[in-house]
């Protein structure tokens, strides 16, 4: 018998991992399935700093980023692990530096630089250019503007140290120099062919 | 007739049939430097250097020689790290991406000797995040030198052992700093360290001493050791020696990188006869003499500066503007620097406040954000550019902004804040008319917008 008094709890709402990553990023803290040699190749970063393995934490996120695409909180649990870290160690880089992102961007990435002397040859319409030709939405807030199909993300970016050749844009790693409206529509065919 | 070229690092970047594998590279004469430089005493290479008078090209133009000379071998016992410091990322500046694209066995050649002078066995190459193929040129580079026994155990047959790593930044300006690089090649947020008592030469990279050289200071280490140091301090000046990369962007019709002896050439004879003038044939507006950090020089502009006479003496004298010959010390002496080397010029048609706001919004970008001055300033600095480009302005924006940035300069940890408020304070001080018509817009626009309310109400009565 239970004392009059005693309150029952209510029951905790269900929360599913779909209500607590409405943006479609369930399986966000589940490890993906590691392409074969990625264990190794991270093994291999961290012995380029004999003195501290924490050092190894910027390699590693790159490695992630490129394998995956974005660092996802799996991602920062993983690297902290293997480098004996917390995973605020490495969350806290993913938000200084600007190269690393959380969530998933276009498939095809420009980056077009804004900094004065790509300016001053035009980079701003450029950047329009590009973002209405892509289709892109709204910028989110790190001003990364992707297309509702996800195939592109239109950015700008500070100075790439190209500034003899502007405009200067990058498409994935690759660096694309002088620009025009018309050598950015070549290039978008080229890259989505 | 213009002044030629003196290409000592880009001698063969853009020559024919020159690529980036080692082969090519010994074919013209790579790796000598090194042999020589391993049968010298490494107290006689640091000695060679400081001969040579070499001074930084990372932008602060300091004594390589006396760089190196802060760690002293006989009282150190920590081991000491060298870091290539290869975030070129100072707007305006292309130069290091040269060397590192096109001629990377340079650069390994120059820091596997600054290694070797300095007792260093374990080194690494910043590169900013962006180079991502560079970075690959570069290790493959490192993998073809070691399989010819330059690096590794036993480089070039002796016993001396030295590996080198590349590292990769991912994106922020503040990491080119030597003591934010030292943060962030450590694993964490690339935080300028103070100084004192974090001098990289006494606390540096895991608290050992550390020597922080740019790409372009490493290759002329290599220069300097094939000429020897008196022969080097030869070309250019005293007290700015050697050839310095020029990289020309903005409004003038052959932008590019140019290699020249130091102060060979005024700042009149780059533009106009090596760049082909101003674009279109306008006018000469602003320039931007050393990175987008260094202040603005005014076209017109007269500088009273000290000069040596052939007797020796010293003399003052008036220059103008295109006068200006380009090397460490004249550029400082006319109120702004050599810097990086990147030189950023605009043209008559060209919007100084907008000019300004673009170097501002990046600057507010850019601030790590550890000192309240610099984190608060550049974002304020930006805002008020942005609604005087808008037209949002309010009528005091010209003496508030030049008050921001006097209130951040000499108030930071690292030269960041330097950085930021020099473009502000000059911009703002010698084109000021155009910061006040900016200013005065919209108190303008609103005072006539209502005398001529005031009329036609006059009208209706």
């Amino acid at each position: 018998m239970s004392a009059p008094n005693t309150v029952v709890p209510p029951p905790a709402p269900e929360i599913s991992a779909a209500a607590a990553f409405p943006e479609g990023a369930q399986g966000h803290h589940e490890l993906p399935a590691f392409p074969s040699g990625f264990d190794a190749q991270a093994d291999e970063l961290v012995t380029h700093y004999p003195v501290s393995k924490r050092s190894a934490s910027l390699p590693l996120l790159h490695l992630w980023q490129e394998t995956f695409g974005y660092i996802s909180p799996a991602g920062i649990e993983w690297i902290a692990g293997k480098l004996e870290l917390q995973p605020i160690n490495i969350l806290e880089l993913v938000t200084f530096y600007p190269m690393f992102r959380e969530h998933p961007i276009g498939r095809i990435q420009i980056k077009v630089c804004r900094t004065l002397s790509c300016a001053l040859a035009g980079s701003y319409a450029l950047c329009d250019h590009f973002q209405k030709k892509c289709g892109t939405a709204e910028p989110d807030a790190h001003g990364i503007a992707t297309s509702p199909d996800k195939k592109y993300s239109v950015e700008f970016v500070e100075c790439i140290a190209s500034c003899g050749t502007a405009p200067v844009i990058m498409i994935d790693d690759d660096f694309h120099e002088n620009v025009t409206t018309a050598r950015a529509d070549e290039l978008l065919a080229k890259y989505t062919a | 007739m213009p002044i030629a070229e003196r290409r000592l690092i880009f001698k063969n970047i853009d020559a024919e049939g020159y690529g980036i594998d080692i082969d090519c590279y010994i074919k013209h004469g790579g790796y000598e430097d090194l042999k020589k430089a391993l049968t010298m005493a490494p107290a006689d290479i640091v000695a060679e250097v400081k001969t040579s008078q070499l001074r930084g090209r990372g932008g602060a133009g300091f004594s390589c020689g006396m760089k190196w000379g802060f760690i002293d071998p006989k009282k150190n016992t920590k081991p000491v790290y060298l870091i290539c410091n290869a975030d070129e990322s100072e707007p305006g500046t292309f130069k290091d991406k040269q060397i590192i694209y096109k001629d990377p066995h340079q650069l390994l050649e120059g820091m596997i000797i600054a290694c070797f002078a300095n007792n260093v066995h374990l080194a690494y190459i910043y590169i900013r995040g962006e180079f991502t193929l560079g970075a690959k040129i570069l290790e493959k580079a490192i993998q073809e030198a070691k399989a010819k026994n330059f690096l590794g155990k036993g480089v070039g047959g002796t016993g001396y052992e030295l590996e080198i790593y590349i590292h990769r930044g991912a994106g922020a300006y503040i990491c080119g700093e030597e003591t934010g690089l030292i943060e962030s090649l450590e694993g964490k947020r690339a935080y300028p360290r103070i100084k004192p008592p974090y001098f990289p030469a006494v606390l540096g990279l895991y608290m050992c001493p550390t020597i922080v050289n740019n790409v372009e200071t490493l290759c002329n280490i290599k220069h300097i050791v094939a000429m020897g140091g008196a022969a080097f301090a030869k070309i250019g000046k005293p007290n700015n020696t050697g050839t310095r990369l020029l990289c020309v962007s903005g409004d003038v019709e052959k932008p590019g990188y140019y290699e020249f002896e130091v102060g060979a050439l005024t700042l009149g004879e780059l533009l106009n006869d090596v760049c082909g003038g101003i674009k279109g044939g306008r006018k000469l507006k602003a320039i931007i003499p050393g990175g987008s950090s260094a202040k603005v020089l005014k076209a017109g502009e007269r500088y009273k500066i000290k000069a040596k006479k052939a007797d020796g003496t010293m003399e003052e004298k008036e220059i103008g503007l295109e006068d200006i010959p380009m090397d460490f010390d004249t550029l400082a002496a006319v109120g702004s620097m050599a810097g990086s080397g990147g030189i950023i010029v605009m043209d008559e048609t060209r919007d100084m406040v907008e000019c300004l706001g673009n170097i501002n919004t990046f600057y507010a970008h850019e601030s790590c954000g550890q000192c309240t001055p610099c984190r608060e300033g550049s974002l304020w600095m930006k805002k008020i550019t942005d609604r005087l480009v808008s037209g949002e302005g309010q009528v005091n924006d010209t003496a508030l902004l030049k008050n921001v940035a006097d209130n951040i300069a000499g108030r930071t940890i690292c030269a960041f804040g330097e950085a930021c408020a020099w473009p502000v304070q000059s911009f703002v001080t010698k084109f000021k008319d155009e910061f006040d018509s900016h200013a005065r817009r919209k108190t303008e626009a609103a005072e006539k917008a209502s005398t001529e309310g005031a009329a036609k109400k006059l009208e209706a009565v």
